[in-house]
């Protein structure tokens, strides 16, 4: 089989960032014990002028550059979000212009909660592998959208990355992609409404830990591999909690979560968590490492991805994500809603 | 703003691209069709050329009363940016602390939201320049 | 070319007129103008009619022809033109119908400026005011008009050490100047803290520092110095009328500190009129913010570069200083309605050489200039004129 991986990887999360704390203070609830039960203790909030877009050209931007890749020879820009700023006009067209990619390429975006983004790659990868293209670019990226008062408002947060996919050149070979897909509707959105649904507990058992547990066992079984071969996981992370569980089930340890797990600090960038979450591993990944990610979506779905470290990482400039993690601003409430464009 | 007169713009909006003099070489940003300082013999001789993205900061104000479209986003920065190709341009300043901004700072382009027409109309994109980050390395 | 004279002016109130329209404005202008010059309908040869922004304003283009209108003279058939340069509108068209003097073409013309900017609210007036900026590269990026000269006065303060605080006594003199002026749209006196304590609209520059929106009209009436005679014995002579352009984009001038076009309309002026800038005696500028006024009295070398600000704070420019400034409040105190203000200056101008200034007449008030500048400085029109 033809050998496809990652050639190039940006990540973008925005400046700004609200307290599980300060979010707590508003509803009357008791913060420490808030942000202790979600391990979320402060999330990522977007500029005033920031969406989906402009995360998504920002991370691309960065993919381009630090690969060196000619965005010429990127034959596909997918972009997969649940908070596309267009119901109907591409997000995947913006960031192709932006990146220098037009005309010579095909485009889309793509739904499916928070695994829209692995969705795209594994496109990327099909097409690729298929020889139909040289490049593929997919994207992971979101300005999660949830009700003030709502569990998910101490989480719900805004980010991305984009990966090139590519036959050479790469930094990391993707060795195996399965998925596990069903329906379930755990959690969803309204064409109309402006903040999601979900079911509540239901959105545990039934919905995350059965579509990651059995995809990534899946690849277990397939790739003939035990937890311990592999130097990283990455989960799914709509709170910090859930990942450590379903790494627990699966007999994964702490050490292995804890480089990709930017939950706590970020919050879940929904469609960018996985993504982030590998961009994370990526960052510290030596050549040789393993890394094992499975992503999951609400409605629902996890792809997991099993990919090998190449040499090519140790000329990748690799500090842009931890830089942005660290060059924070804090809001209060009030701002945060006035970033959220909630009091215009 | 008009879709066909958003839609022309868009090199520019999103990449930058100004024109450099074929006879001078003098870089502008927006393309010039005809260079101020060659005048006729640059005619026919304007190529594209894209600017790198970065400046330094000129003047700046900060703006507290918002034309429509930017209401609800006062207070923001606006600046005067000296691009390092020589020519300057004017767009706002993001992501600062109001004591952060001053001439002289080190600025490059960003990615960003301008305004939209509504909730029916299209939402039009393009530069803001925020402060210059160090230099990646391997 | 033969010499121009102005035989007559008037001007309207100026302020937030709701009773009045564009039309009433614009008819009682020139009606008093025309009165004042002594002269019949027939007598008129053309009408020029500077206006920046009727069409957005009120929905109006076609303003010469709705002058004609007005006027009562749309049966006499007389070319009437619309000029337009935005702030720059009415002494534009000051230079047009000079022009058109100076040449023989005509031999009497009115000449008048008006806008009607309440009838919107203010934010689509702040709107319309940014089509006098780049729309493409400025106003689409969120520049404001106080915006662009905020950054203009930024860069005054780094480079030359202007304070706020002279800024601030720009806006002083001038509404102590409104004061004594019955048609300003303000007639009352406000200290240096009031400015600097007001609402910040584009960092510097505060709500005081800015000229507000304002209805209005005024108008002249232009004669050769021979036909001049005939209607009047207190002509006023044309020294000199002259019109720079400059980039409209503020980015892409020689420099932020000063209006290039007002430099080069001045040297200009100066060297048709064959004087100095030491013989202007008094001067109506235009001061839309503050900034423009300390810009504008070392663009046209009342001060050496830089020194507006302290000249300012010493008095120079006071009613009663060596060269009065603004004595009929400026746009800020008299307000500024945009097409109007060209013409309006003219008018303050005619009224100090005649002696008919009243409260605020100088003392020495031969010969006058006026500066009438749009947009952010892409066109300054200059007039110098004497009493003969």
């Amino acid at each position: 089989m033809a050998t496809v991986g990652i050639a190039g990887y940006g990540a973008y999360v925005p400046k700004y960032r609200i307290k599980a704390d300060e979010v707590a203070r508003v509803w009357g609830k008791k913060g420490e014990a808030v942000s202790a039960g979600l391990m979320v203790y402060e999330k990522s909030v977007p500029a005033i002028d920031e969406d989906t877009a402009t995360i998504s050209v920002e991370a691309a931007r960065r993919a381009v550059r630090s690969s060196g890749i000619n965005p010429v020879d990127i034959g596909a820009v997918y972009v997969g979000s649940e908070s596309h700023p267009y119901a109907v006009k591409p997000t995947a067209t913006i960031v192709a212009e932006a990146i220098g990619a037009t005309p010579d390429m095909t485009a889309a975006d793509y739904e499916f909660a928070c695994k829209a983004g692995t969705a795209a790659i594994q496109t990327c990868m099909a097409l690729v592998k298929s020889g139909m293209i040289t490049y593929g670019l997919a994207i992971g990226a979101d300005v999660s959208q949830a009700a003030p008062g709502d569990a998910l408002e101490y989480a719900a947060s805004a980010g991305g990355a984009a990966f090139i996919l590519g036959g050479d050149h790469l930094i990391a070979e993707i060795n195996h992609t399965v998925s596990f897909t069903t329906d379930t509707p755990d959690f969803w959105r309204r064409e109309g409404e402006p903040y999601p649904g979900h079911g509540e507990r239901f959105t545990g058992e039934p919905a995350y830990f059965r579509h990651v547990v059995s995809a990534t066992k899946k690849m277990l079984e397939a790739m003939d591999t035990r937890p311990g071969d592999y130097d990283y996981v990455v989960f799914h992370q709509p709170n910090g909690k859930f990942p450590l569980r379903a790494a627990k089930k699966l007999g994964f340890t702490k050490e292995q979560v804890q480089e990709g797990l930017l939950c706590p600090v970020i919050g879940n960038t929904y469609s960018g968590s996985t993504p982030l979450g590998l961009s994370a591993v990526l960052d510290v990944a030596q050549p040789g490492d393993r890394i094992l990610a499975t992503s999951y979506g609400s409605g629902a779905g996890s792809d997991s991805f099993d990919l090998t470290v190449t040499e090519g990482i140790a000329d990748y400039p690799r500090n842009h994500l931890r830089r942005m993690l660290e060059n924070k601003v804090y809001l209060d409430y009030a701002l945060y809603m006035k970033h959220r464009g909630a009091l215009k | 703003m008009a879709v066909p007169r958003y839609w022309r713009e868009i090199p520019q909006r999103y990449n930058l691209v100004g024109t450099k003099c074929g006879s001078c070489g003098k870089i502008y940003f927006p393309p010039k069709v005809v260079c101020p300082t060659c005048r006729r013999k640059s005619l026919g001789h304007m190529e594209d050329c894209a600017l790198a993205g970065r400046g330094t900061v000129e003047s700046y104000t900060v703006i507290y009363a918002p034309p429509p479209h930017f209401e609800g986003e006062e207070p923001y920065t606006m600046a005067l940016i000296k691009m390092d190709e020589g020519c300057y341009l004017m767009g706002q300043v993001v992501d600062l602390e109001p004591q952060e901004i001053h001439i002289g700072l080190r600025v490059e382009a960003c990615f960003r939201r301008i305004y939209e027409d509504g909730t029916r109309g299209a939402i039009q994109y393009g530069y803001k320049f925020k402060k210059m980050e160090e230099a990646e390395t391997p | 070319m033969r010499e121009v004279a102005l035989i007559g002016s008037g001007v309207t109130e100026f302020g937030e007129l709701w009773e009045k329209s564009l039309a009433d404005l614009v008819a009682e202008a020139g009606i008093t103008a025309i009165m004042d010059a002594g002269i019949d309908g027939t007598d008129i040869d053309a009408l020029y009619i500077g206006g920046m922004s009727a069409g957005r304003f009120v929905g109006q283009e076609h303003l010469g022809s709705l002058a004609a209108e007005v006027a009562g003279l749309s049966d006499l058939h007389i070319p009437a033109t619309r000029v337009e340069a935005a702030c720059a509108s009415g002494g534009l068209a000051l230079h047009s119908g000079y022009l058109a003097v100076a040449s023989g073409a005509y031999d009497v013309v009115v000449v008048g400026g008006a806008e009607k900017m309440t009838d919107v609210p203010g934010t689509e007036a702040t709107n319309i005011l940014a089509s006098a900026a780049n729309r493409e590269w400025e106003a689409f990026f969120g520049a404001t008009f106080p915006g662009l000269y905020a950054l203009m006065a930024r860069y005054h303060m780094h480079k030359h050490g202007t304070t706020s605080k002279q800024l601030a006594q720009v806006a002083v003199k001038n509404h102590h100047n409104g004061t004594l002026n019955p048609k300003a749209q303000y007639q009352r006196k406000i200290s240096v803290e009031d400015v600097l304590n007001s609402t910040m609209v584009a960092d510097p520059l505060h709500l005081l520092d800015c000229s507000p929106i304002t209805d209005g009209a005024a108008a002249v009436v232009v004669a050769s110095v021979e036909t001049a005679r005939q209607f009047t014995d207190q002509p006023v002579r044309i020294m000199a009328s002259c019109h720079a352009s400059d980039s409209i984009s503020l980015s892409e001038r020689s420099r932020f500190d000063a209006l290039p076009a007002a430099v080069s309309a001045a040297r200009c002026a100066y060297r048709q009129a064959g004087v100095e800038p030491t013989d202007i005696d008094f001067a109506e500028v235009h001061d839309c913010f503050t900034i423009a006024e300390i810009m504008a009295i070392e663009d046209l070398g009342f001060v050496d570069r830089g020194q507006g600000g302290p000249a300012t704070e010493d008095g120079l420019t006071a009613r009663d200083g060596d060269i009065p400034v603004n004595t009929s409040g400026g746009l800020k105190s008299k307000g500024h309605p945009v097409g109007a203000t060209g013409i309006a200056q003219i008018h303050e101008l005619m009224l100090q050489l005649r002696g008919q200034a009243g409260q605020r007449q100088v003392e020495k008030a031969d010969i006058g200039l006026s500066h009438n500048v749009g947009g952010s400085g892409g066109t300054a029109v200059i007039h110098i004129l004497e009493a003969i």
